[in-house]
């Protein structure tokens, strides 16, 4: 108990310390490109608080939460029908991982010229590039269901949807779980390039615009945001993990303690 | 289905195991019937047999134990009485019926608990797993997952998950998921090895208090010898490449059995040095 309360004071200090650090050490600052922090924060709040939230920043966060959840709905049931079906298996597999290799903002300029700049090729972008993590880790999930696990469903004669949706779903859970949080990270990182290219709107194309305009102020405002953004999805994804997957992390916990 | 548990009205049956066995010799058809099974791995050249020739039958409300050396195919062969496995040769029935996959009357509890159990349901949602597709009334399923766990000793640890609880426990938790089930024939692979020793006993002895209560055929894989003699009304001794069956043992020890007073009993050391010897015979 006494560990834990340590390092919640650790956890919390330690980014307070280097805040404090950043605060005080670019105070007097004249450097264009490093303006004192205070600057930035004043711009972070004129900007964002909330003058530019409801234009800029909630249709960035929409794309991402459309994109992201046709991405796991997709990245899950194609994973399910690739990983049980052995023929379609044998043919996607290889081109999964092709693909897989191509860096997804490198599918942006592609997508530009077959949709256009609008809300849907950010969309789409990062259906596509959030998709392949979530697949992947789900056929790698459902593939490694232990046999033991088969043979009870086997003798206990389960039938197929009762397999799938309360045995291998669950069992490959943790591991679609972990596909799916680098899913969102790819997501965060596709929303932020799509906006770059080629748009007037969102956080991406405001922070490009900032940087192109020599206010670098601004330019640090919207990468702050986008860090805060990050930490708080990666919060909420945690803290849904955790109640889900609740099972997963006792029985490790437990198996540690063992 | 309902069959099996027909039986369980006459609970508490004081009749001797001897007794047992008179009555069921009017039964033209003993409960599980192997014969001539055959099994073999691999194709060609690569074709390995394991399992040469095997005929043995358990009748009615009979232990069986089955135990050969390690590495003699015994676990090859529950996997083909479970169907987990397709059998190459021979034919197996219950109740004379034969078998073709996983049979319908029969439950299997695994070796190994931790691999056999879902963790990510209850103790009381695991029991009640394989019962979801039966479509039983909401209240016989809930009465079955009760009694299974009543039986098993763990009606209090219904809420709580598999790896909550102990090794002991959990292997409890799968013999209750096997009853619940009600099968006519309970197969077990060694389902005691990975528990300590004071467990074994209690789940030895629930072992047969359940062939007692509700009258099931229960077929025991184990590689005790001891373990065998207690449980069993007969041995099947299996050995040899491709095994087969060197004998069938009637264990004919008296009266209810008692981890202390039977093991102390002489014909208890005879059984288990002759079973023994067989066994030794055949790994040279």
């Amino acid at each position: 108990m006494k560990r834990r309360a340590l390092n919640t004071v650790l956890g919390v200090g330690a980014p307070v310390a280097v805040i404090a650090a950043w605060w005080i050490v670019s105070a007097g600052s004249t450097n264009a490109f490093f303006p004192p922090l205070a600057t930035i924060m004043e711009r972070f709040q004129a900007l964002w608080l909330f003058d530019r939230f409801a234009s800029d920043v909630l249709p960035s966060l929409r794309n991402l939460g459309i994109g992201y959840a046709i991405a796991v709905v997709v990245g899950v049931v194609l994973g399910f029908v690739i990983a049980t079906v052995p023929v379609l298996r044998a043919m996607f597999e290889p081109a999964l991982h092709f693909i897989r290799g191509i860096p997804p903002v490198a599918l942006i300029p592609i997508l530009i010229t077959l949709i256009g700049f609008g809300q849907e090729m950010r969309v789409t972008s990062i259906v596509l590039a959030a998709t392949f993590p979530t697949m992947i880790s789900t056929i790698d999930g459902i593939r490694a269901v232990d046999t033991g696990l088969r043979d009870v469903c086997s003798v206990y004669r389960l039938r197929k949807h009762e397999r799938l949706l309360r045995v291998y779903l669950p069992a490959a859970g943790p591991q679609i779980a972990a596909g799916m949080q680098v899913s969102l990270q790819i997501g965060f990182i596709v929303m932020i390039a799509s906006e770059m290219l080629g748009s007037s709107q969102g956080i991406g194309a405001m922070t490009l615009l900032a940087q192109q305009s020599f206010l670098a102020a601004d330019m640090w405002a919207g990468i702050l945001l986008l860090g805060f953004l990050g930490f708080a999805a990666n919060i909420l994804f945690e803290a849904a993990r955790s109640r889900v997957l609740a099972w997963y992390i006792g029985s490790k916990r437990q198996e540690r303690a063992a | 289905m309902s069959t099996a548990y027909a039986a369980s009205a006459r609970a508490g049956r004081t009749t001797s195991n001897k007794s047992l066995r008179e009555d069921t010799v009017t039964q033209t058809e003993p409960r599980l019937r192997v014969e001539h099974l055959a099994k073999s791995y691999g194709r060609g050249d690569q074709e390995k047999q394991i399992i040469g020739d095997l005929t043995f039958s358990v009748d009615k409300g009979e232990v069986a134990c089955i135990v050969g050396p390690s590495g003699v195919g015994k676990t090859t062969l529950l996997k083909c009485l479970a169907g987990l496995h397709p059998s190459t040769g021979g034919a197996m029935y219950i109740d004379g019926k034969p078998l073709d996959g996983p049979p319908a009357e029969m439950a299997l509890v695994f070796q190994d608990y931790s691999r056999s159990l879902m963790p990510w349901l209850t103790v009381e949602k695991n029991v009640r797993l394989p019962l979801r597709h039966m479509r039983l009334p909401k209240a016989e399923a809930a009465e079955r997952i009760e009694d299974a766990l009543a039986a098993v000793g763990l009606s209090h640890a219904a809420k709580q998950y598999p790896w909550q609880l102990s090794g002991g426990m959990q292997q409890r938790v799968a013999i209750a998921r096997a009853l619940a089930y009600r099968p006519e024939v309970l197969v077990m692979d060694e389902p005691f090895a990975s528990v300590d020793a004071q467990t074994r006993f209690e789940l030895e002895d629930l072992c047969l208090s359940i062939r007692d209560k509700l009258d099931m055929t229960i077929v025991v894989v184990t590689h005790d010898i001891d373990e065998a003699v207690y449980l069993s009304d007969r041995i099947v001794a299996i050995g040899g490449k491709p095994a087969g069956v060197l004998e069938v043992i009637d264990v004919d020890l008296p009266g209810e059995r008692d981890q202390i007073t039977t093991r102390a009993l002489p014909e208890f050391a005879e059984l288990r040095s002759r079973t023994l010897s067989l066994i030794r015979k055949a790994q040279q």
